[in-house]
């Protein structure tokens, strides 16, 4: 077991270095640097570049060594926690972003929670009650959900609660409360304000999670140890609680690592549309004035989340079932 | 004990499906009836709704069935009062109740029938905890004992086990516990031991019987194995099609069989007692004719010399470590040091249980696996080939004169091809002939396998079992090989069907001169097809004798546990338990000079016409005799 | 039953044989159903299992028709994809009517008047019941060259002489919605399916060499799966829209985006033939044919291939839907296509703002298209999928 979260941990360091060369890789691929195209503009406002300035800036932050030594720069870097400069805002990356990631951590985690909360119950009954009218109305009700992108819902929302109660939604606390340091009260205008964020962006993953939970404890049904309880005498109830329901958890957890990224995905588009104080539109926003390393540093943090979501769903997947516990992850 | 009523009386059942295609009838006006601790066994091949009657009895039938007919069960703890199993509601309280503690059921799957996400002990105690209301120390305690009374060595720790930690047997063995916990007056056993090896089988059913003679339990027991039923059963109902054919004592069925099918039941199983020479008849014998195919033959090269000459394999395979970290395990020796010869025109049988490698040689000969030492050599007609180091000519040489058959039926024919340019396709990959001479050499293999031509354009899911293996054999005879490695080709089909494909074997190798290599966990096929016998255990040739010495005179002790553990068809040779308890199928229970040590490894040592024995160098070949 | 194999309750059994005829062949025995059945090729298994999942039979004939429409835009779009029609800015839709006054003229719409409404800043329409509109069909309109290429004006159906015919409304320049989406069509369709050949063929080649080679090969391209599957797409997507420089023209940025969508695409298609190739490599039939002496190039074109086909397609098709909304949601974020070219990503950036949505709703509209083929594509793919293994 303690090998296995060993290994796991270690199994972690060569996925997050190989994204952190793409997310490099992406983030440089744009020709010329950030200097280069605002020394452009300031000449196209027709003020004076001060070269010795952009020469210093272009030091210290190591524009002037190719790019792979720059990529070892920026990789220590981030491992102490300095995750570059922003360009645009002429501040460290950490500053400008604020408490912007653990929003979206926070956003992201809800709506998890959210989908599990849904999808479980209602996956249980579609499967339970196979071909019955409610497992038809769900399953379309869930493929209208897949059907939907984020962004639409968001969209139709919006169109909604202005024409039903003339209010725009969007942002995710009381504007009053934006730049302020944390407080109980503007804990609670979030609160007030991540439901529709929430539900905008679990309906999808919702969606999917029913129906491969559906098809998954279907398959469970099925199977011969269920037979083999029923054989003892257990009521049918118990039957479905203690055997398929005991098995579909461990695929619902091990899920995580497929819906995890789309539901990032999904808050990050959201937040664009409601403009929530996430990473996402400051993301789009620095992706549009290539303001790269602010860009890179979202994305690497996006998914950083992904990859420890994904860990510790194995985690929790490896103390829950005991094939893995005690074989040490050889699964299938 | 004589007693008034039946525990269990089924009577006129009738069991249906509803299918897209029509009804279909599972099962029509069977009856049966099993006395209080007796055992009544329920004889049939896949489809006769055998299983599908032990499942009506547990009120387990799917939802799709309709069933027709009474199940009546008289408890003796509740003398005088019968009640209708297939009346109480599905999955209803009242036959909750019964389930598991009045009539309980054992499976056939012991991999897939218990949870892997529960311990044993938990699985095991549960039913307790359905049916008493025994408090949870008391429970596990009973889980231990009755965990050692089916054979655990240490219950307290198997308790505490999950079933992928237990191997078949063991599982097998736990599944029983469970079913016996509450001690069940009727206990329903479907095909207990079908997928167990050989020795294995033995064991259980040995178990079964002193539980049930020491609990007085009744069993209802579900097998297609004639030999299984001999050694068990009091009473014996035999069905075809859903339905009974002939019923009565064991004594009844096994000495005065009437009904046609049973007969042709009992012809069809190859038995140790058959004369040289002497047939198996087929239920449904196949007309064959291969003058087509032998057309403008090459003559049969003398008998006698050597074919195929095996020398040292071994193979290792390295279990997969699990990760960068973890220690990876010893490779585990799949095949070690395998020597042996295979003489052209004979059939070497080679036999082993479960994971002995006896398949893995196969694949090495076929060049599928490349082993880690050793050499083949294959003495073709124009000289000697090395089989492992062929390429070119020698290696296309080599893909026409050694064929293979497989084990399962389904997985080896493409089921995107039609049986004709299944048969076509080594015709296509070694040029031969144009089109229509290859369609005609097509139709004269259909002959030779006693198919009809019209079926050449069928797919092969329209098969039967048995149909598709005969296909496979069409396809390895085609190129007209030489040799013909046959892995556990009837393994996977019916008694009667199995017949079938043993005397197309025999047929064939006699008309075209065929070499066999045949590997089968079954001593009394291949006692039925082979010439010499090697058997296998671990990895290695434990002995090598011709047929008649080695099931005559066996001399290592796991040929002779091999031998005990084998159910016959026949009431007067029944398993003599006594044996099976004095050999031993592991190594640990093998007499000395059997064994490796660290100063004296093993060597096959000669006890002269042709009959080797795996045991220490410096023994005496007197001193291995039993 | 006169005989019955059951003795009286607890009478000793006495031996029963049955005495009705047996046929040792009736278990081999098949109806005319099955022989139908068994002497049916994959393909028509295939199809036959198909046609039973009504809705993707359904799902799949309109795909054919929105596929076979996008060829002819130009004839079905009553305006142009640029048709400015400056009276007539952020006009809602016009209702089609076929009685004026209790009296039948056919399919026609009212006239519009236009007033401002001078306290809120906005155009107020109102139908005017004495300008009936008769539409025309197959009539001469607005000229326009047939895939660029051809000259021509003949439309499906064009609005009166003078007259208007905004049947989803027209936008802030004026241009009719149901015309844009109609050519939005053309774009949006096309990207998910280039996007998926795209991938399609990364997929076949990665994952094929993965499952044939293994070995290292094998271990590198499961991890950047791996990678690449746990970064989350749309961001990604969005950094790699973000870097294709401006200077690109519009057709440049539309094989850009297909690219790129294809690019992260495909790990889904490779993991599907990498896992299918190792199970159908460990099928004895392949082993067969191996063991004949067939070629690697025959074991892969007559035995692997058509044995995963099916199943490839049917996942390309499930992955289309996440093309077309990837596209739509880049352009909709506007990193996506740039106008002229137009797609409905593009037509839904005109809605995004709340007041936009609350004053002129049939912005909207172009979500419904986009609804309808992600779900006709859900459930094709759920049709081939189900029908892929015919035996099961």
């Amino acid at each position: 077991m303690l090998r296995y979260i060993i290994w796991r941990i270690a199994m972690m360091v060569p996925t997050l270095l190989i994204i952190s060369a793409l997310v490099f890789t992406i983030i440089e691929l744009p020709p010329g640097d950030y200097f280069e195209s605002y020394a452009a503009e300031l000449k196209a406002q027709g003020e004076d570049v001060d070269t010795a300035y952009l020469d210093t800036l272009r030091k210290e932050y190591n524009f002037d060594k190719p790019p792979v030594i720059r990529y070892f720069y920026w990789l220590g870097g981030m491992l102490q926690g300095d995750f570059g400069y922003s360009f645009e805002y002429q501040l460290p990356v950490t500053e400008v972003v604020g408490d912007r990631m653990w929003l979206t951590v926070l956003v992201s985690f809800v709506t998890i929670v959210f989908t599990w909360l849904l999808a479980f119950p209602i996956g249980i009954y579609s499967a339970t009650h196979q071909y019955s009218w409610g497992d038809y109305g769900l399953t379309f009700l869930g493929l209208l959900g897949i059907a939907i992108p984020n962004f639409m819902l968001a969209l139709i929302l919006m169109y909604f609660a202005n024409i039903w109660f003339g209010v725009s939604i969007g942002h995710l606390m009381d504007l009053k409360y934006l730049g302020q340091p944390m407080s109980w009260d503007k804990a609670k205008s979030i609160l007030d304000h991540l439901w529709i964020p929430v539900i905008i962006v679990g309906t999808a993953g919702t969606a999917g999670m029913i129906r491969r939970l559906r098809a998954n404890l279907l398959d469970e049904l099925q199977k011969q140890y269920v037979v083999t309880a029923r054989a003892k005498g257990l009521s049918p109830f118990r039957t479905l609680v203690k055997y398929p329901l005991r098995m579909s958890l461990n695929f619902f957890i091990s899920d995580i690592g497929s819906i995890l990224p789309a539901i990032i995905s999904g808050a990050e588009i959201t937040a664009i549309v409601l403009s929530l104080e996430t990473t996402g539109p400051m993301l789009i926003k620095a992706l549009q004035s290539q303001d790269m390393y602010l860009a890179g540093s979202f994305l690497m943090f996006l998914a950083f989340l992904t990859v420890i979501g994904v860990l510790i769903s194995d985690l929790a997947l490896a103390l829950l079932d005991p094939r893995i516990r005690l074989q040490g992850g050889s699964t299938k | 004990m004589v007693t008034a009523t039946d525990l269990l009386r089924v009577e006129d059942l009738g069991i249906s499906f509803t299918t897209m295609g029509g009804p279909i009838h599972a099962v029509r006006n069977a009856s049966l009836r099993v006395l209080p601790g007796k055992v009544t066994a329920l004889v049939g091949e896949s489809g006769s709704g055998k299983s599908v009657t032990s499942q009506a009895v547990m009120g387990i039938l799917p939802n799709t069935a309709n069933v027709r007919g009474r199940i009546l069960f008289s408890d003796p703890a509740t003398p005088g009062k019968t009640v209708d199993l297939l009346e109480m509601p599905v999955d209803g309280e009242e036959i909750r109740a019964i389930r598991g503690s009045r009539i309980a059921k054992i499976f056939q799957e012991p991999m897939t029938s218990l949870s892997p996400l529960h311990t044993i002990g938990n699985q095991i105690g549960e039913v307790l905890a359905i049916h008493t209301d025994l408090p949870k120390a008391e429970r596990r305690a009973r889980t231990e004992e009755m965990l050692g009374l089916v054979g655990f060595k240490n219950p307290k720790r198997a308790h505490d086990m999950y079933s992928f930690e237990l191997s078949g047997g063991l599982r097998q063995r736990a599944m029983i516990a469970m079913a016996l916990i509450c001690r069940p007056a009727l206990l329903v056993a479907d095909e207990p031991t079908t997928a167990l090896d050989v020795t294995i089988q033995a064991q259980i059913l040995q178990l079964l019987r002193e539980l049930q003679q020491k609990l007085n339990m009744a069993m209802l027991l579900i097998t297609h194995d004639l030999g299984v039923v001999a050694n068990v059963a009091d009473e014996v109902v035999v069905m075809y099609h859903g339905e009974v054919m002939e019923a009565g004592t064991v004594e009844d069925i096994f000495r005065n069989p009437s009904h046609p099918y049973l007969k042709g039941l009992m012809a069809a199983v190859p038995h140790f007692d058959m004369k040289p020479g002497e047939r198996l008849k087929a239920l449904r014998e196949i007309p064959i004719n291969v003058e087509h195919l032998l057309g403008r033959k090459k003559e049969v090269a003398p008998k006698g010399d050597v074919l195929l000459e095996v020398r040292d394999l071994s193979k290792s395979f390295v279990t997969r470590s699990s990760g960068w970290f973890g220690k990876s395990e010893p490779p585990v020796k799949a095949v070690d040091g395998v020597s042996f010869d295979i003489k052209r025109g004979e059939c070497l049988g080679l036999v082993g249980e479960s994971g002995c490698g006896k398949t893995t040689v196969s694949k090495i000969l076929m060049r599928a696996l490349t082993p880690d030492s050793g050499s083949v050599i294959y003495h073709g007609a124009n000289g000697p080939i090395d089989v492992l180091k062929a390429e070119g000519d020698d290696l296309r040489t080599l893909r026409t004169k050694i064929q293979m058959v497989f084990q399962d039926p389904v997985s080896s024919l493409s089921p995107r091809m039609t049986i004709e340019n299944v048969l076509s396709e080594p015709l296509e990959i070694h040029n031969r002939g144009d089109a229509k001479q290859r369609s005609e050499k097509v139709k004269s293999l259909m002959e030779a396998i006693g198919l009809d031509k019209r079926f050449l354009k069928r797919y092969p899911h329209s098969f039967s079992g048995g149909q598709r293996q005969r296909i496979g054999i069409a396809r390895a005879i085609a190129l007209g090989p030489d040799l013909v490695v046959c892995d556990e080709p009837v393994s996977a089909l019916d008694v009667s069907v199995q017949a079938q494909i043993l005397n197309l074997l025999k047929d064939l190798q006699k008309n075209l001169g065929l070499t066999y290599l045949f590997i089968s966990h079954n001593l009394a096929v291949v006692d039925y097809m082979a010439d010499r016998i090697a058997v296998m255990y671990a990895g290695r040739i434990v002995e090598l004798a011709p047929r008649e010495v080695l099931m005559r005179k066996p001399v290592h002790p796991y040929t002779r546990a091999l031998l005990a553990a084998v159910p016959f068809p026949d009431l007067n040779r029944p398993l003599d338990f006594g044996e099976i308890r004095a050999t031993s199928v592991l190594e640990k229970g093998w007499a000395p000079q059997f064994r490796a040590d660290e100063q004296d490894s093993l060597s096959p040592a000669d006890l002269g016409d042709g009959h080797f024995v795996l045991a220490r160098r410096n023994v005496d070949a007197r001193e291995l005799r039993p | 039953m006169t005989e019955s194999s059951l003795p009286p309750p607890g009478a000793p059994l006495k031996h029963y044989v049955s005495s009705a005829p047996f046929d040792a062949m009736s278990i081999e025995a098949m109806t005319a159903q099955q022989e139908r059945v068994y002497q049916a090729s994959q393909l028509q298994l295939m199809w036959w299992k198909f046609k039973r999942h009504k809705l993707a039979l359904w799902s799949g004939i309109f795909l054919i028709c929105l596929y076979s429409m996008i060829l002819v835009c130009e004839f079905l779009a009553p305006y142009n994809l640029h048709t400015r029609n400056v009276d007539h800015i952020y006009e809602p839709p016009q209702r089609i009517r076929l009685f004026d006054h209790g009296q039948f003229v056919g399919p026609f719409v009212y006239g519009r008047q236009m007033t401002l409404d001078i306290e809120n800043l906005r155009r107020v329409y109102r139908d005017n019941p004495s300008d009936v509109q008769p539409l025309r069909f197959f009539c001469r309109g607005d000229a326009y060259r047939f895939w660029g290429l051809i000259e021509g004006n003949l439309h499906l159906v064009c609005p009166a002489e003078n007259g208007n015919l905004f049947l989803l409304g027209t936008d802030r320049l004026g241009r009719d919605v149901l015309s844009r989406i109609i050519y939005g069509a053309r774009i949006s369709l096309t990207i998910g399916l280039i996007g998926i050949a795209f991938s399609f063929v990364l997929g076949i080649v990665i994952g094929g060499l993965a499952g044939y080679k293994g070995g290292v090969f094998d271990l590198i391209v499961q991890r950047i799966i791996e990678v690449l599957q746990s970064i989350p797409s749309i961001p990604l997507w969005m950094a790699l829209a973000a870097i294709m420089p401006v200077t690109w023209s519009p057709i440049f940025i539309y094989f850009g985006i297909t690219l790129i969508l294809g690019l992260l695409d495909w790990t889904g298609l490779a993991r599907a033939v990498r896992s299918k190739l190792l199970a159908l490599r460990e099928e004895d039939y392949v082993l067969a044919a191996q063991l004949m002496g067939a070629k690697t190039s025959r074991i892969i074109g007559k035995h692997l291939i058509p044995g995963f086909m099916s199943h490839l397609i049917a996942t390309a098709t499930i992955s289309v839907p996440g093309m077309i909304l990837g596209e739509t949601a880049l352009s909709f974020l506007g990193l996506g296509l740039r106008p002229p070219i137009t797609s409905w990503g593009i037509l839904l950036t005109e809605a995004r703002s709340v007041s936009t949505i609350a004053f002129y709703p049939w912005l909207l509209f172009p979500m419904i298209p986009v609804i309808l083929v992600i779900l006709a594509f859900n459930f094709l793919g759920d049709g081939l999928r189900d029908a892929a293994d015919p035996y099961r």
